[in-house]
């Protein structure tokens, strides 16, 4: 039986405010924690938001943390801006406030994020207020007290919960049936932040086919409208750059090819295998006598310039990696062309995401929350969409894990991943009981939440690569190779999100 | 045979989950049972308090003296250096004006496991001599591993078995009240932040004397004694709770055939536990002697600092420090302790019950810190155990009473620059007592006197007219959320640097005492009625 509170009841509002005040606490508790750069990169843009003028924002360079995200976030930072000049105006100061780290900065930025996080209740609000009231909070659990998020945003450093806030919104909206307004709120989100748009084929396959349907008049009609509202939103957006002609800078400032196939850490995706092949292969080579130069540049020594880092294999450009995330990408574009149904965004959404993750160019191991968030919406849709959440969200907080490095913050990062998998854990178990009665159409099947072995064991790897890296390693090789904790993580969290693919490709495919 | 008849209850009180529990968020965890819930509970309150424990502890950069954290240092670089019977006796090797050792050898033994822990991982923050002082990244985490671990070890388990057995013995079987019981054990605001963020071990001594009530609630008196006398060894605050202790097990003990036999095991276990602890200084009354005169410093002065008790409050009015000395200030204190003790042990030595026991522990605390000599602002953690472990009884008092404590350790907490995690953390306390559909949300005006019955006296209905009276409340309430923003943000008068301190110590000594006859009177008018259940009970 399925309790269904009416949408908007001021009780389901009250007990979402309820779970969000607890995550709030939280975060408020670890405002003194570790912060990596990204706080004096935001604090940088506040002041160039507010000291210069439009035209100079993608210009300036009196920072190594140049502007890199679209105008919108600019705008918000400018927005920002006033209230952080009203507490403390060195923290706007272009020159004064470089590498600013007084209390009033910290405490003004970690509260903006915090504040920011109301658009996430929001999203979550509107995406969850027609699901069943256990399921309900299940969701709740996975967004509001998602440990990636807090570690991202609230320890490291980001305004993510925000923006998943409008991806949520999205969604929702598309998922009801309101085209045009998810559209509109998509546009938006990429002009906030450019790494979504990995999805925007998948947005773009299904406006026209679900949106633009029906005769040829009215498809053309809605088109237009459809055009017209994602065309006023770049030119909100990107007009006043237009106007100055800066267009290009602008590109330029947000599409950094130059920087590597990989981050300094490997994100955990298919590039990692890539690049174990081929160090594997000309181990090999050299074994048998084959003179094989060492690469110029080192994927191990952290810093990737624009020499080829391989040795046997072929060099990887941006254009290769575009074309394997389209062609990953293919199939759930042809399943949305043929049947577009407002149900399967969010798993559209998420498969984009995941694609883009696995295949793409200088992938943060930050992304891993585009895949885990937007798949908490479907989590609760069936018992094998629990398990698979269950075992990407593991996997996906984990892979955050070298994001926090420093001793301080080592048992929060466990206990967040720790208190998620137990929730989580117990909140499926409760959402398909053992003895549910709901079971009896397919008997011989089991209906109850458990997993099998190979997710089990696959589980406690992650244990055991953890105790690896950061007990045995340094007791047993000491400061020998010492990169090789950390390409163990990405490597194993790989072939989770491996699986992971194959896994929604595969009921993308089947669901029909 | 009692082992099995209780784990028939656990399966009880674990079958007993409502249908109409559906829609309550703590459904989805305690479906399963309370051990999950505990383990989800115990596992956030462990995060909480890691949070709490990145911001900064007391005298933190603050040379010459420092804090509390340094004290506690202090000790482990003593106890790892130098031999047991040196630990409490001044010598070249061993400043006793500078945080000399002053708590008894319990807490000496663990200052000196933790200063192992602390040598194999950092040996300079505990090298004799040079270590004064000493401050580093890796030290501070060191340190707070260990208040974390003891919190584990101790605490938790302690509180795990209270709750289990609280809900087989007085529950009301309903899980959900279960898992709330145990958040408003695990996550009291005053533990956490005087603990993970000012520096201290209270967590020991409170998870003993929790462990020890809890075996007390499940008839295992011997053990109950040995793990009271171990909390007493660990921090001689715990004689706080002893009158209760004292006048239960002797009210129990006469009510069996043989008292004296009862007694008198009693009596060996608690010699024998004292014995053991105290072995090194067995050796000559001299070196006990040393060890004692260390424990009780009366030199001190009645009260310290601003505490909301009767002494500090009254000072307002009498000068006690001026006007008598310690030797006279000290024999009033001890009156006025036992006097205002008295009812509660009289009701208990004549009619033993296990809730009556409870209220005892919360009375006798009460009167110690309000009365007691040398009482410092942190004693009102004691107090607010037996409150906590009343929690399902004592709704609104529980969240009263915390309110005010928080309230009244504001200006050190203040001190040590914790007013975020003070924020934090309190409406964090809020929240979950207020979890939605938990019985914080339950609870409303009509509730609050519902185990008490209907023929009530007249002096307990005025109290608690007075002390849960809307207006009453609203007022009081205000009143101390305005103080906390003039506190904060505005400067004292020159005149009087510390007014505020003055007019928060007041609020909170009113309410204090309030509450303190309150629970007195409810004590008693638990006898009235309990009396019969409770025999067979006991029996």
């Amino acid at each position: 039986m399925e309790l269904r509170e009416s949408p908007r009841s001021p009780a389901g509002v009250k007990q979402l405010f309820w779970f969000f005040g607890i995550a709030t606490t939280v975060k408020l508790l670890l405002i003194p924690a570790y912060h990596s750069t990204d706080l004096e990169v935001h604090r940088h843009w506040l002041a160039i938001a507010h000291s210069l003028p439009l035209s100079q924002w993608y210009y300036d360079e009196t920072s190594e943390w140049t502007l890199d995200y679209p105008p919108f976030f600019a705008y918000f930072e400018r927005f920002l801006s006033i209230f952080a000049n009203l507490i403390d105006p060195r923290i706007v100061h272009l020159h004064h406030g470089l590498n600013y780290k007084a209390d009033s900065a910290i405490y003004f930025q970690r509260i903006s994020v915090i504040i920011s996080d109301l658009f996430l209740l929001y999203g979550v609000h509107i995406s969850t207020r027609n699901l069943a009231s256990l399921k309900r909070y299940l969701v709740w659990v996975f967004v509001i007290w998602s440990p990636g998020l807090l570690i991202v945003d609230h320890l490291h450093f980001q305004y993510n919960g925000f923006l998943f806030g409008w991806l949520l919104l999205s969604i929702s909206f598309i998922a009801q049936g309101r085209d045009l307004m998810g559209g509109f709120l998509f546009a938006v989100l990429l002009c906030f932040k450019h790494l979504f748009a990995v999805a925007a084929p998948v947005y773009f396959v299904y406006l026209l086919r679900h949106y633009c349907r029906g005769g040829l008049v009215r498809g053309f009609a809605r088109l237009s409208v459809l055009g017209a509202v994602v065309v006023a939103v770049f030119a909100a957006a990107y007009g006043p750059f237009v106007y100055y002609g800066q267009i290009q800078q602008v590109i330029r400032r947000m599409f950094p090819f130059g920087r590597g196939l990989c981050h300094a850490y490997w994100a955990p995706n298919f590039w990692v295998f890539y690049i174990m092949l081929d160090k594997g292969i000309a181990f090999l080579l050299r074994k048998f006598g084959f003179n094989i130069p060492a690469p110029v540049a080192s994927f191990t020594g952290g810093l990737v310039g624009d020499a080829s880092p391989f040795a046997v294999l072929p060099q990887i450009t941006p254009m290769t990696t575009f074309i394997m995330v389209l062609l990953a990408l293919s199939p759930c574009l042809f399943k949305t062309w043929r049947d577009p149904r407002p149900r399967l965004i969010a798993r559209s959404v998420a498969y984009a995401y995941t694609c883009g993750f696995l295949f793409g160019w200088h992938v943060h191991e930050k992304a891993s929350l585009h895949i885990s968030i937007p798949l908490a919406l479907v989590a609760v849709e069936s018992l094998e969409d629990a398990k698979h959440f269950f075992l990407l969200s593991v996997v996906s907080c984990y892979s955050l894990f070298p994001l926090l490095f420093e001793a301080q913050e080592y048992p929060i990062k466990v206990l967040l991943l720790l208190l998620h998998t137990i929730l989580m854990w117990f909140c499926f178990c409760t959402l398909f009981p053992k003895n549910s009665k709901g079971s009896s159409r397919t008997s011989a099947v089991e209906q109850w939440f458990k997993l099998g072995w190979v997710a089990k064991s696959y589980l406690l790897g992650v244990v055991v690569v953890e105790i690896w890296g950061q007990f045995l390693h340094p007791y047993l090789l000491g400061d020998k190779l010492p990169f090789l904790p950390l390409m163990l993580i990405s490597m194993y969290c790989a072939i989770g999100i491996l699986y992971s693919w194959i896994w929604q490709l595969k009921r993308i495919i089947m669901l029909s | 045979m009692k082992k099995k008849g209780e784990m028939k209850k656990v399966k009880k009180v674990k079958g007993k989950v409502h249908d109409g529990e559906h829609d309550d968020p703590w459904w989805s965890l305690v479906q399963n049972g309370i051990k999950p819930s505990f383990l989800c509970i115990s596992i956030f309150a462990l995060l909480v308090r890691v949070a709490v424990g990145l911001h900064p502890y007391s005298g933190a950069n603050t040379p010459p003296k420092f804090g509390d954290y340094e004290a506690q240092r202090h000790w482990m670089e003593i106890t790892l250096n130098l031999q047991p019977k040196d630990w409490y006796r001044n010598s070249s090797v061993n400043d006793l004006s500078y945080w000399g050792l002053d708590y008894p050898p319990l807490t000496a033994y663990q200052s000196y496991i933790h200063g192992v822990f602390l040598k194999t991982f950092d040996p300079d923050s505990v090298a004799l001599f040079t270590s004064g002082g000493y401050e580093s990244y890796i030290g501070k985490l060191l340190m707070r591993w260990t208040v974390l671990s003891s919190d584990v070890l101790v605490f938790f388990p302690a509180s795990l078995y209270f709750v289990f057995v609280y809900s087989i013995r007085l529950g009301t079987g309903r899980n959900s009240d279960v898992a709330w019981h145990i958040s408003m054990v695990l996550l009291n605001p005053c533990l956490i932040l005087i603990d993970h963020g000012h520096f201290q071990y209270n967590c020991i001594s409170l998870g003993l004397t929790m462990a020890a009530i809890a075996a007390v609630l499940s008839q295992k008196d011997l053990v109950a004694s040995v793990l009271y006398c171990l909390a007493l060894n660990h921090k001689q605050m715990s004689a706080y709770f002893a009158p209760a202790f004292f006048s239960y097990l002797l009210g129990k003990c006469l009510k069996n055939k043989n008292p004296l036999v009862d007694l008198a095991k009693l009596g060996l276990m608690v010699i024998g536990t004292f014995a053991v602890v105290w072995w090194p200084y067995l050796q000559s009354k001299e070196a006990a002697l040393t060890v004692i005169s260390r424990l009780a410093p009366f030199e001190r002065g009645i009260y310290e600092d601003y505490v909301a008790n009767f002494w500090c409050t009254s000072s307002v009015l009498v000068k006690w420090k001026k006007l008598y000395t310690t030797q006279s200030s000290r024999i009033f204190s001890l009156t006025a302790t036992l006097l205002t003790c008295l009812p509660s042990m009289v009701q208990q030595v004549l009619v033993p019950s296990r809730k009556g026991f409870l209220y005892a522990l919360l009375n006798s605390s009460f009167s110690f810190y309000l009365f007691s000599y040398q009482v410092h602002e942190k004693s009102i953690l004691l107090p607010l155990l037996p409150l906590a472990l009343l929690a399902l009884e004592e709704r609104r008092s529980l969240l009263w009473l915390t309110h005010f404590a928080m309230f009244s350790m504001l200006p050190l907490l203040h001190r040590d620059k914790l007013i975020l995690p003070y924020m934090a953390i309190y409406t964090l306390f809020i929240l979950v007592y207020f979890a939605p559909d938990g019985p914080g949300a339950r609870c409303n005006g009509s509730k609050t006197l519902d185990h008490s019955p209907k023929k009530t006296r007249r002096g307990m209905e005025f109290i608690s007219f007075i002390a849960f009276h809307p207006f009453v409340m609203g007022f009081l309430g205000l009143c101390s959320l305005i103080l906390h923003v003039i506190y904060l943000t505005m400067h004292p008068p020159n005149r009087y640097p510390f007014l505020f301190e003055a007019v928060i110590m007041l609020i909170c000594f009113s309410q204090f005492v309030l509450f303190t006859l309150y629970f007195n009177s409810k004590q008693w008018m638990l006898s009235k009625h309990v009396t019969s259940q409770d025999k067979q009970k006991l029996i």
